[in-house]
């Protein structure tokens, strides 16, 4: 089993990335890998509460992260500094998440056998 | 005239761009990943509350509900809905939509 971190940096919607690091994620977890998601930058308005995508026509794909922990993928890690600069708190996160300084972060990172951004 | 931003403040330098062009009297509207600069208690929000007294400052209410943060919309950001964001581009003749 090889440690695969998945580095989520953008936001929803505005473009692809989110989804398509998700459909990602979701195929790694099949082969029983050893998944953790982190969240940085942009990437920590993925896990925002209350997403009502109707009226930009697009699907709201949010709630397959709180399904994550049926395919076993229970590792999510979200950057404190991120989280204040957008003036969020893990209360305005639809999972529970670990919240990591960028020390501890970097330390998780140099941990893992492949990293894939998103 | 009417300046569109839709690219996150987090992500580009573009909102900065504008702000630092756009002129007393010209209207701003957020689209997009743009709608994050609308929100309170980020590093953005002070500038966007300065802007706000020298622009007349929208944002696209649609994508502000599919981002989650509506609720934390800057007191003096009006929302618009898309024929609000038509009605914006025919009442000013020029547009620059930033990219």
């Amino acid at each position: 089993m090889k440690k695969f971190m998945f580095v989520n940096r953008k936001a929803p919607y505005g473009t692809v990335y989110a989804l398509e690091s998700l459909e990602v994620v979701l195929i790694t977890a099949t082969f029983d890998q050893d998944v953790s998601l982190v969240f940085i930058d942009d990437g920590v308005y993925e896990l925002v509460k209350g997403q009502q995508t109707k009226g930009i026509g697009v699907k709201n794909f949010s709630p397959s992260y709180r399904a994550l922990e049926g395919y076993d993928v229970e590792k999510l890690y979200v950057d404190q500094a991120s989280l204040s600069a957008r003036g969020l708190t893990e209360a305005d996160l639809l999972v529970p998440v670990q919240v990591l300084d960028a020390q501890a972060m970097g330390q998780l990172m140099a941990e893992q056998d492949v990293i894939l951004s998103f | 005239m009417l300046h569109i931003v839709n690219k996150s403040p987090f992500q580009t330098s573009t909102l900065q761009s504008c702000l630092r062009m756009a002129q007393a009297g010209h209207a701003l509207l957020l689209t997009e990943d743009a709608v994050y600069a609308a929100t309170t208690g980020t590093a953005w929000t002070e500038q966007v509350r300065q802007a706000c007294a020298k622009l007349k400052v929208y944002a696209l209410q649609p994508d502000l509900d599919a981002r989650g943060l509506t609720a934390k919309l800057i007191d003096g950001v009006s929302l618009v809905d898309y024929g609000g964001f038509v009605d914006l581009t025919v009442e000013h003749p020029t547009s620059h939509a930033w990219l």
